[in-house]
């Protein structure tokens, strides 16, 4: 039983719990507890001794607008938004209370008429922002990979095609998504001029400038993970005859497999990183755009509200990646090739 | 009428001579073993015939057409084994059948597939991955993947090279008594001569040269079958057509060695360990497992 939980454990780069579950099935408890001191002490040791120097040096650095905030601070601040967030559940909760109340009221003199529903329309709140950054940067993501991994199998395939078309990739990949903005936001802008656009046009921006610059780890990682196929594979699909569609389904994508993944998590990493910027100048309401808020407003407040922004961003791009890792060990044939 | 027909053929890679000359004429049904040194071009005769390789000059005719691709009537056995190691025993197997017998329904399909995973005794290591298999059970898959084709003809290429001594024997069994089950012209590249006469009914020597390696004209094998391994080693027969096998291998091997090594006995068909491919990640995995294992001790 824990022998499985182990194996599953290695298998989705969960590799860290190893040592816990081992204790808790008494495997050899003093190695275990020398094995956690590692994996869990060091660690600890190394955020508290980066939460102490924070502590001692930020009071000393002066702003216009007061001192950095220390670990308290944004700890209070980090509260207070959660509270903030509470509070606007409960009204949201006590709006459709009332509602729910005048509804029967016209239904009760008025049965022929439907009732004029009216959706709650408060302020969005720190967890709206989160969800609003997820969902842009999947969007985006899903955009880049499904044009990326085609492309990258075309090139790894036909040498042709990848010399023809490399010097593009390489001339568009470093290109910063600040400059693909202005771009986005005019074509986007112009595309969509009708009155009631099928999505906020901020987030299409957003979802397209991440798309744009998270799209080429993916494609050079498939490129080189197709090229790179062992070529007594190929002599395989070749031998038995398997059609090209066959070929490409069941031999030249599951043996670039782990390439691909590698170049996914990239990419997302990439994405998650970019797209903090194009929601400060597209105005999606995301992370970014509440750091640009509350930088605007200039409250006593803002800094620690900036921090704890930050930390969350550092924390989501963290999980983003350790999801990346589990999904790449869960579909690759083999062990992971990629570098931590 | 030969079967398979090699006419004059000529091969080389990047302006160096590999085949020269090499003529072949093999009967249907017949089971032929071409023997020779390391890297005298025996796996680049086999893809010839396979439709891996194109010649350069000459011809490659397989039941009288000239030869111009791969086909499912050749299987091919490949010295490395070649499974797909994200695939099952099962799928690897199932992979090749789909693909040859289309208009066969799926229930049909499964039951040939596994009749061939049978026939190589790996029933019990249907669902596992190759990287669980040993090398002797990848061969096996390798064969009955080729088998389940149903080919006309099994090309292998020295496909028990890379095996132990003791599943080497066990092997070269099986691969006998599936030819004489299913009567299929086979040909077969060895660096093992006894294995070509145990099996063969002709033993063709490869002979490097110069100017690339030529076909010798062969040795004819007339020992009764079913040959029995522990039997023919004193069969005086066997000896005489293994001493004369092995002399065309040594005077060959003479003409071609410089006149100081002639005293030393250089004719002899050397045996490489044949390293079977490891990817990149397998090695890196194999080596961390090392590295473990020994820090552990």
């Amino acid at each position: 039983m824990s022998a499985k939980v182990i194996q599953v454990l290695d298998k989705t780069g969960f590799g860290m719990f190893v040592p816990l579950v081992r204790l808790i099935t008494w495997d050899e408890p003093a190695q275990q507890l020398k094995e956690m001191g590692k994996t869990y002490g060091l660690p600890i040791l190394g955020i508290t001794v980066f939460v102490l120097v924070w502590g001692l040096i930020a009071p000393r650095i002066q702003t216009s607008i007061g001192a950095l905030p220390g670990p308290g601070e944004v700890w209070s601040a980090a509260k207070s938004l959660y509270a903030e967030h509470q509070a606007e559940k409960l009204r949201e909760k006590e709006y459709y209370q009332q509602q729910a109340l005048r509804k029967a009221k016209w239904e009760a003199r008025f049965p022929e008429k439907p009732f004029p529903f009216q959706p709650y329309a408060g302020k969005p709140t720190y967890p709206n922002y989160i969800l609003t950054s997820l969902y842009t940067v999947f969007t985006g993501f899903v955009i880049g990979a499904s044009l990326a991994i085609p492309l990258g199998i075309i090139c790894g395939m036909s040498k042709a095609i990848y010399i023809a078309l490399n010097p593009l990739i390489q001339t568009f990949k470093p290109v910063s998504p600040l400059a693909w903005l202005p771009i986005a936001t005019l074509v986007i802008s112009a595309m969509m001029s009708g009155p009631n656009p099928p999505v906020e046009k901020s987030f299409l921006i957003s979802a397209v400038v991440v798309a744009l610059c998270s799209l080429w780890p993916t494609l050079i990682n498939t490129a080189l993970g197709v090229a790179s196929i062992e070529k007594d594979h190929l002599n395989v699909a070749r031998v038995l005859r398997l059609s090209p569609w066959k070929t490409v389904t069941k031999i030249v994508i599951p043996s670039s497999l782990p390439l691909i993944f590698t170049g996914l998590r990239l990419s997302l990493g990439v994405g998650w990183m970019v797209l903090i910027a194009a929601e400060m100048l597209a105005q999606n309401p995301g992370l970014g755009k509440f750091v640009w808020d509350m930088f605007q407003n200039g409250s006593s407040q803002t800094l620690a509200m900036i921090l704890v922004a930050v930390i969350t961003i550092g924390l989501i791009g963290f999980a983003l990646d350790r999801i990346m890792v589990t999904l790449q060990k869960l579909f690759s044939y083999s062990g992971s090739v990629a570098a931590q | 009428m030969s079967y398979i027909y090699l006419e004059n053929v000529q091969k080389s890679f990047a302006g160096q001579p590999v085949l020269k000359d090499v003529c072949l004429s093999i009967e249907k049904g017949e089971f032929v073993a071409i023997v020779g040194f390391s890297g005298t071009g025996k796996s680049t005769l086999l893809n010839l015939m396979a439709g891996l390789v194109m010649p350069d000059e000459g011809k490659v005719l397989f039941d009288q057409r000239e030869v111009t691709g791969p086909g499912p009537e050749r299987g091919v056995v490949f010295q490395n084994y070649s499974l797909l190691p994200w695939m099952s025993v099962y799928e690897n197997v199932r992979l090749g059948v789909d693909a040859v017998f289309r208009e066969w329904g799926d229930e049909e399909r499964d039951r040939h597939t596994r009749k061939y995973i049978e026939m190589v005794n790996l029933t019990p290591a249907l669902r596992k991955r190759p990287s669980e298999l040993s090398g002797g059970m990848r061969q096996r898959v390798s064969v009955a993947r080729a088998l389940a084709m149903n080919p006309q003809t099994l090309l292998m290429d020295e496909p028990l090279g890379a095996l132990d001594a003791l599943t080497r024997s066990t092997l070269q069994d099986e691969i006998g008594e599936i030819w004489q089950k299913e009567k299929k012209t086979v040909v077969l590249i060895t660096n093992d001569v006894d294995e070509g006469i145990l099996l063969a009914d002709r033993v063709i020597p490869l002979l490097p040269g110069e100017n690339g390696a030529t076909l010798h004209e062969g040795v004819r094998i007339d020992l009764e079958r079913p040959r029995d391994r522990k039997q023919i080693n004193h069969n005086p027969r066997f000896q005489e057509l293994r001493k004369r096998i092995f002399q065309i291998l040594r005077e060959i091997g003479k003409s071609t060695t410089p006149a100081e090594d002639q005293d030393r006995d250089r004719g002899l068909p050397r045996i490489d360990p044949v390293h079977q491919r490891l990817s990149l990640s397998d090695r890196i995995r194999r080596f961390r497992n090392a590295h473990v294992i020994a820090t552990e001790n």
